[in-house]
């Protein structure tokens, strides 16, 4: 039986968007290594410290969920100089999500969170799209203006 | 027959340049939208000359058989000048209708000079007083664009202004800040608040800020909502937090919508809030003596 | 390398400075060392200095609100002090009002209110 897959996010959906930089997933250190070096980029383009606090503190959700649900993945920054727009996008080949609607939902964990964490990201990052598939992984994206 | 669909257009305009602006400025008079009394004539003169030459490199590269795009980079130069033209006659209070109606005006010395230079060539002379009446159109409907999104602009920053004027901190006492909302409370309005208070909190090392809420004209979930989170981030940066001027009227509604303020202290009056802030801080307001 | 964060008994209390680059697995070690030191320092109070922290994310949130519990368990207070007003208003966003914890502006402020008690 072929593994169950999902349509991750490619060039199409990131459009003119320039990788940055790419990052492994595994330990708690390198989920704020990668927060740390969005707040960075941001900061260097002029974003203000609410929208870098905003986006870093959606980033360390989504990150930690791939280390703690997935048991790792990938994280890589995307920038579109010319729209002044920075794209992150986490990638897990853990569980899946059976109900992205419910894990969406303020208050619901899938084992001893708060149950905050991805709709929170949801929440401050504004622009926010999920991909997933039971047994295939997860794929997060997210954008924020410079 | 000329090369290309645009020679006659150039000609005429590489040869009477001066006289062109002069007409345009006299049509604009006669359609009483040179606001003379906004611009000086030597101001005017500039505009429509600058904005001419800017027009002309545009017919000279810009047109390919018939067609054109304002867009390409062969018309930045008309764009630039008409933003800076937009923006002077924004600011000096001139109409959307004034602005089209200065560029329309510029068809009328086209098609004279026109007509004078192809009067026995009807065919071409139809032609190319098509293309002008295209090309002026659209260099008015673009101009229309430009003037309205520099309007909007202008409406966006007062409207900014409005917000920061709207939301004074006011520091009543050492540590002690205020905060008098006035009017509505809608979404944007209280994240602005919220953020411009709680640096202040941070700036002025506050220990007591009252949230005065004696000019909001009614508080529904959402506004208690909006004071409640604010209430909160004040507690979370180690202020304590007064909402005062609850009137009994909102103190009604506020049970009715069963709107629970958990633990933040609320004042009917900004009075008792202010002893209450004050004697936090250490201070106590005294009669004097013989008074 | 929780060994990056010093814990210091001043006064009555235990001032505990939290770095930015603070891990999960570093702060859940030093809610343990923490509940060990209160017990054993019998303190007052335990002040949480976050005045480093660009952001406090859910997680984070919820160590320190467990460690108040924790330390109310030990007959302390724990106060957070120095939070910066970009963070208040994230942890507003993700509906962390966080009420179990005192709070205070200050290392200051936070020692003057324990003195009180």
């Amino acid at each position: 039986m072929p593994s169950p897959s999902y349509a991750a996010f490619d060039e199409k959906d990131l459009g003119a968007q320039v990788l940055l930089s790419q990052y492994k997933l595994r330990t708690s250190g390198d989920a704020v290594t990668v927060r740390q070096a969005v707040a960075r980029y941001m900061k260097e383009h002029g974003a203000t410290a609410l929208s870098v606090t905003r986006f870093a503190t959606a980033v360390s959700e989504i990150a930690r969920n791939a280390i703690v649900h997935a048991g790792g993945g990938e994280f890589s920054i995307y920038v579109d100089p010319r729209a002044k727009q920075l794209t992150v996008v986490c990638w897990d080949k853990g569980p899946g999500i059976e109900d992205v609607e419910l894990a969406l939902t303020d208050g619901y964990t899938s084992g001893g969170g708060l149950g905050r964490g991805l709709g929170g990201a949801k929440r401050l990052a504004k622009i926010f799209e999920i991909r997933t598939a039971i047994g295939g992984g997860t794929s997060v994206l997210m954008s924020v203006n410079l | 027959m000329p090369q290309s669909a645009t020679a006659n257009i150039l000609t005429v305009l590489d040869t009477d340049f001066k006289g062109i602006i002069e007409e345009w400025l006299g049509t604009q008079v006669k359609e009483g939208v040179k606001r003379s009394d906004l611009f000086s004539d030597a101001e005017s003169r500039n505009q429509n000359r600058e904005l001419l030459k800017a027009f002309s490199k545009g017919v000279r590269d810009g047109v390919t058989g018939e067609d054109f795009d304002f867009d390409d980079n062969q018309w930045d130069d008309l764009r630039a000048v008409l933003a800076d033209v937009s923006r002077e006659r924004v600011n000096r209070g001139v109409t959307p209708t004034e602005m089209a109606t200065f560029v329309l005006a510029l068809k009328t010395p086209l098609f004279k000079r026109l007509e004078a230079m192809l009067d026995s060539d009807h065919g071409v002379l139809i032609r190319d007083v098509m293309l002008v009446t295209r090309l002026v159109d659209a260099f008015a409907i673009y101009t229309n664009e430009i003037f309205i999104l520099e309007r909007e602009q202008i409406i966006d920053r007062q409207r900014q202004e409005m917000l920061e004027l709207s939301t004074p901190v006011v520091e009543l006492w050492d540590r002690v800040l205020t905060l008098p909302l006035i009017g509505t409370l809608d979404s944007a309005r209280a994240q602005e608040v919220m953020e411009n208070l709680l640096q202040t909190i941070l700036e002025r090392q506050a220990e007591v800020v009252i949230m005065d809420i004696t000019g909001v004209g009614t508080v529904d979930t959402q506004v208690a909502q909006h004071l409640l989170r604010a209430a909160a981030a004040v507690r979370l940066m180690g202020a304590e937090c007064i909402i005062s001027g609850i009137s009994p009227m909102i103190a009604q509604t506020m049970v009715q919508l069963g709107i629970d303020v958990g633990t933040v202290s609320t004042r009917s009056s900004i009075r008792t809030a202010l002893s209450d802030a004050l004697l936090t801080v250490g201070y106590v307001i005294k009669k004097t003596e013989g008074q | 390398m929780a060994g990056v964060t010093s814990i210091n008994l001043v006064e009555h209390a235990l001032l505990v400075s939290i770095q930015d680059d603070i891990t999960d697995t570093e702060i859940l070690e030093l809610q343990d060392r923490l509940s060990t030191k209160i017990s054993e320092n019998r303190v007052d109070g335990v002040i949480l200095d976050i005045s480093a922290l660009e952001i406090v994310d859910t997680f984070v949130g919820r160590v320190i609100a467990q460690l108040a519990g924790i330390s109310r368990l030990l007959a302390a207070d724990t106060y957070v002090v120095g939070m910066r007003p970009t963070v208040a208003v994230t942890l507003v966003e993700l509906g962390m009002y966080l009420p179990e914890i005192r709070t205070a502006l200050s290392l200051t402020h936070a020692l003057a209110q324990l003195r009180r008690v």
